[in-house]
């Protein structure tokens, strides 16, 4: 909300600057966003009458004025099209200095002398105005400083309010605030009830108390619409960031600025009947004042006569009832809608006005009276007429009820960790509004004022007291608790040291969005159909990844894009993948890497990277982890990768991942450059691991053995492994594959897998005679399963 | 025995000259070799009267050891050459750059969180985590926020359908920890949020640590004592530290946390508050019995400011050149 601070000082006027002012706002919650001059910085302007208008004689757009300073007749060349004669404008005389330090002197335009310059609205920083030099009342003293006249020396200041203090967005609520701040009086204005000199009513009923529990209407007859809103009236609206209208609208928005309470003027001949205040009936149409035209949902109250919906209640009037230059009489409303029954209505039809900004928020349910003699008195002033009594209905039963606030001392003190003095709490409370009594207890239980929707536990007058006291004058402590440890299981390994291992193997961390395109998803998973955002932002994050991978290959995408040509990235983060009726949101671990297998250099050929460079960094994870013997790798299919060259992770039956190339197919639809090769796992695999358990060392000697045999070159490696340690016996300490070849000395089509086995017994030396049998064993459970011959 | 000094004499013109240590011991045979000639004299001493043979005795053995000091100081002398040549000969270019595998980094979001929880740690703080795609009752209603709420609009939520929303705050994780756990409650909660919002200053997803620390006699002051050091120890300056009141619906009374990095210009950084006695209720904690209060700040942010990064967007592209240097 912006107002001036002129208007503001007219309702209460500490001693303080400008800059204190926005402090002290600032800090009592009330957040000054913005503070601008009224106008920029010049001297030597003065109101100036054009008496006489020619046109240049070497210049099509200029024109010759004359103007009259008060004093005398100066000749002064223009080029605004609307300088003419009779014109009231802004004269900057020869010596002016206009905002940027531009002085004033005398010029030759075309060969015609010009002594000073006439002046648009942006030439003295009061608007941005352009479109001519302004144009003043006709009532302006001539010769008068312009500063002085139109007020200028005023600054505009912006606060951003919390949603809580509706009672603030009015001039009255902010100089009530400042007075409680700076312990100043403020001057409430004294509103005499209009002079009613006509009998003239138009009857109003609400058909919905509980939304609408009080409305006021009255009929003003004829007005003259033909009458100009007065100049300071206009200024203080442009301050408050509102463009002039019509006097009509411009006093209904000034009584909202001053006050804080909407209004409407509604063109009495176009109402018939009478007011209903209602709930829309289903797709009614209205034409708002903005003309756009609404189809009205059943939530939305209206304001109607007999026959239409006129207005939509609290938000926006119509544009069919609306006053216009041919209005003779008005029907002036002022009601308090229930901020439940406003709020999101406006937001629902794309709208956000200044009325339904205040009603939302909660407007002083007590308000509506004086408001309504305040906006009467002023039109009276301005557009003239007769004014008839006030309708008033009212559903008292369903105004808002403002319990009482109970404050105990020791709480209060407890929760500040002070001792605040009773008559320092007294003094806040009662300057804010609430009238105070002393329970037996010693506790003060509070009134709630109607303006203050915010008030209604103890906690919320903790904080205005703590509030006006200034949070900053407030004790500092540190907390002193009562220590106790924590368990932390340690066979949980903390995902920050499976980060700092893939960072120690040349990974970095990458953060992706959590949403991606409809057809990333399906490029990567198909089979799962991503939970979709109802209102996404756009098409290209419109639903929640299944994966990891396809954020991360877009990721290489775009960095492939900037010449980088190694790219290895990891990132921890959930996926969402739609169960039933349940969305599993599992954190994942995933990997992805092209390039080179090691940073450029000068010790040999850079090699691409491979499936088992990736492999080994995710056997590394897991065997940090301890959990690396109970993975398995299997050949699997994964819609992303590719087919020959993707393996899926097991442990305990479970896949809790997938490894591999990724598909050429992918890789050609993102225009991946290279291989690229990548692995998804869920978090809690690499996490999950077990507390070490020690085993006596053994004093005795290892024995060695290593078998080379002939396979099929289709036998998977791993289940050979797997079938020689099931055969190897108790002793065996660890197996080695230390060799695979095929080539000059093997057979087409097969070939040579090396195993070394170790064998240690715990308290003796083994013998030559208990080896070479579980080697027998081993040659023949392999020959048995697997056809492997021994090499010789 | 005239004849020893010259043999000497031969000997030792011999040993120097010999280049390396085969050479050497060629020398030591024909010298002091069972058939040396040096030997050969000791040998010929039964050929000289009794009152001869100690004195020449004694002159032979002195010439022996003689030579057989010069022999090895030689060879010493001749190995120490020999492992110089072979130490210079293995000189390697020490400037050239070593071999192996690149590292990587975390990111600065992570890195972030990662030092706030470390803070959090130090004093009791554990870390607790939630879903991103939370129901309205967590993100909204148990936090005092019910649908009719102006404070909704602030959060640009977005929907799955009516009841299911991505998170707009890491606020939900407060309430479940709640929920399952009485005081005294310590947690510090890193999460991603979401804003329907994007431009240079918002982005649709982002992160916030919240903090939460209930248990009997919390006061305003100890808020307003652990931020203040937190905010200290995280810039590691003597920022100035202003705490003024705002509004969320979930803390009352609620605050804004700004600093002044000694520029005089204040920079909001954090949202704050005691805890409302609604939220405890809901969750099931007696407000009366505890006090408590709640925190949150935006990751991103504070990031931004610690390592003057001047634009958000910067830290969703994952441009490998943005992620080394602030890693």
């Amino acid at each position: 909300m912006k107002f001036s601070e002129q208007w503001l000082r007219e309702w209460v006027n500490p001693s303080i600057t400008t800059e204190q002012l926005e402090s002290l706002l600032s800090l009592a919650g009330l957040e000054v966003d913005g503070i601008e001059k009224a106008a920029g910085e010049f001297t030597g302007v003065i109101v100036g009458e054009i008496v006489n208008a020619e046109p240049h004689p070497n210049a099509d757009k200029l024109q010759v004025c004359t103007v009259n300073n008060g004093i005398e007749l100066t000749q002064v060349v223009c080029g605004a099209s609307n300088a003419r004669a009779g014109l009231k404008t802004a004269f900057a005389q020869v010596g002016a200095v206009l905002p940027g330090d531009f002085k004033i002197k005398k010029a030759k335009l075309r060969q015609v002398e010009s002594f000073g310059m006439l002046c648009a609205e942006d030439e003295l920083g009061i608007s941005d105005d352009h479109g001519g030099i302004m144009e003043l009342p006709a009532d302006a003293p001539v010769g008068a400083d312009l500063r002085e006249y139109l007020n200028l020396n005023d600054a505009i200041i912006e606060v951003d309010l919390t949603p809580n203090r509706s009672d603030c967005l009015s001039v009255a609520g902010l100089a009530r605030e400042v007075g409680v701040l700076t312990q100043t009086p403020v001057v409430e204005k004294e509103v005499a009830a209009a002079p009613i000199t006509s009998d003239l009513t138009f009857a109003v009923s609400l058909q919905n108390p509980d939304a609408c529990p009080r409305y006021l209407g009255r009929v003003i007859s004829g007005v003259n619409t033909q009458a100009k809103t007065p100049l300071w009236m206009v200024e203080r609206l442009r301050r408050s960031g509102v463009r002039a209208i019509d006097p009509i609208v411009d006093v209904t928005n000034y009584v909202l600025m001053e006050l804080g309470q909407p209004m409407h003027a509604f063109d009495l001949a176009k109402l018939s009947g009478g007011i209903q205040v209602r709930l829309a009936t289903q797709d009614e149409s209205l034409q708002l004042l903005d003309g756009s035209e609404v189809k009205l949902n059943a939530d939305t109250l209206v304001i109607a006569d007999q026959e239409k919906a006129l207005a939509m209640a609290g938000i926006m009037g119509g544009e069919q009832s609306k006053v216009s230059d041919s209005t003779q009489d008005i029907f002036l409303e002022c009601a308090y809608f229930d901020p439940i029954s406003i709020a999101g209505r406006a937001r629902s039809y794309g709208l956000h006005t200044d009325s339904s900004h205040r009603y939302e928020r909660g407007v002083d349910f007590n308000l509506q009276a004086k408001a309504m003699e305040y906006a009467t008195n002023l039109l009276l002033e301005i557009v003239g007429g007769q004014a008839g009594p006030v309708v008033e209905a009212v559903e008292a039963s369903a105004l808002p009820v403002r319990n009482d606030v109970i404050l105990r001392p020791e709480r209060l003190n407890q929760m500040l960790a002070m001792e605040m003095p009773a008559d320092k709490v007294e003094d806040i409370l009662t300057r804010l509004g609430l009238q105070l009594s002393i329970e037996a207890n010693g506790a003060w239980r509070a009134k709630v004022p109607s303006y203050r929707f915010d008030i209604s536990i103890e906690p919320d007058l903790i904080e205005e007291v703590a509030r006006v006291y200034g949070y900053d004058n407030l004790p500092v402590k540190s907390p002193t608790m009562a220590l106790g440890i924590e368990a932390k299981p340690e066979a949980i390994k903390p995902v920050r040291l499976v980060r700092q291992s893939l960072i120690s193997r040349g990974y970095q961390e990458a953060i992706t969005f959590s949403f991606i395109e409809p057809n990333l998803s399906a490029l990567f998973d198909p089979e799962n159909t991503p939970v979709a955002l109802a209102n996404p932002i756009s098409a290209e994050l419109s639903v929640m990844r299944t994966t990891l991978l396809a954020g991360l290959a877009k990721t290489v995408q775009y960095n492939q894009n900037r010449q980088q040509s190694r790219v290895r990235l990891f990132e921890v983060g959930q996926c969402f993948i739609q169960q039933n009726d349940e969305i599993a949101q599992d954190p994942m671990l995933a990997v992805i890497a092209t390039g080179s297998r090691q940073p450029e250099g000068w010790t040999g050929k850079t090699e691409s990277i491979d499936f088992f460079d990736l492999k080994g960094d995710l056997e590394a994870l897991l065997d940090d982890a301890g959990i690396l013997n109970d993975c398995q790798f299997e050949p699997a299919e994964h819609s992303a990768l590719h087919p020959g060259q993707t393996a899926k992770i097991v442990r305990a039956g479970e896949t809790v991942g997938y490894i591999g190339a990724l598909h050429p197919q992918v890789q050609k639809e993102l225009s991946l450059k290279g291989s690229v090769f990548a692995f998804e796992i869920k978090l809690s695999a690499v996490q999950a691991g077990k507390v070490a358990h020690f085993q006596q060392l053994s004093k005795y000697p290892e024995v060695r053995r290593d078998l080379a045999f002939i396979v099929d070159e289709s036998t998977p490696v791993a289940h050979m492994m797997a079938a020689a340690k099931d055969c190897a016996g108790e002793w065996l300490q660890e197996l080695r594959l230390f060799d695979v070849y095929q080539g000059k000395g093997v057979e087409e089509q097969r070939k040579s897998v090396a195993l070394g086995l170790t064998w240690q017994h715990a308290s003796r030396t083994l013998n030559d005679e208990e080896i070479n049998s579980l080697v027998d064993q081993i040659v023949c459970t392999l020959q048995d399963r697997f056809g492997a011959s021994l090499r010789s | 025995m005239e004849n020893l000094a010259t043999l000497v004499e031969q000997a030792r013109a011999a040993i120097a000259a010999a280049a390396d240590a085969q050479a050497l011991d060629l020398i030591r045979v024909q010298y002091l070799g069972k058939k040396g000639e040096v030997t050969q004299l000791l040998k010929g001493l039964g050929k000289l009267s009794p009152e001869e043979r100690p004195k020449a005795g004694d002159e032979i053995n002195k010439a022996k050891d003689t030579l057989l000091d010069e022999l090895t100081a030689r060879k010493t002398n001749l190995d120490q050459a020999q492992l110089a040549a072979k130490l210079a000969a293995e000189k390697i270019d020490v400037t050239l750059p070593g071999r192996g595998q690149s590292i990587g980094g975390l990111h600065p979001v992570t890195k972030t969180i990662q030092r706030i929880e470390d803070f959090f740690a130090s004093i009791g703080f554990s870390v607790a985590e939630g879903p991103e795609i939370e129901d309205d009752y967590h993100n909204f209603e148990a936090l005092n926020i019910p649908s009719h709420h102006p404070a909704r609009a602030m959060h640009d939520t977005f929907y799955f359908n009516a009841n299911t929303v991505l998170r707009t705050h890491t606020s939900p994780v407060q309430v479940r920890t709640m929920e399952s756990q009485q005081p005294p409650i310590r947690i510090v909660c890193p999460g991603r949020v979401y804003r329907c919002d994007s431009d240079q200053t918002h982005s649709p997803m982002f992160h916030q640590v919240e903090g939460l620390l209930v248990d009997k006699n919390i006061s305003f002051a100890d808020l307003k004592g652990i931020l203040e050091q937190f905010l200290k120890a995280f810039f590691e300056d003597d920022v100035r530290v202003r705490f003024r009141p705002s509004y969320f619906p979930f803390t009352e009374p609620s605050i804004e946390v700004d600093i002044d990095r000694g520029d005089g210009k204040w920079l909001e950084v954090l949202g704050c508050g005691m805890v409302h006695p609604k939220v405890f209720e809901a969750s099931g904690i007696d407000p009366e019995e505890y006090t408590g209060f709640a925190f949150g700040m935006g990751v991103e942010r504070l990031a931004m400011l610690r390592y003057g990064v001047n634009d958000l967007r910067l830290f969703f592209d994952n441009d490998l050149r943005f992620l080394d240097q602030l890693r």
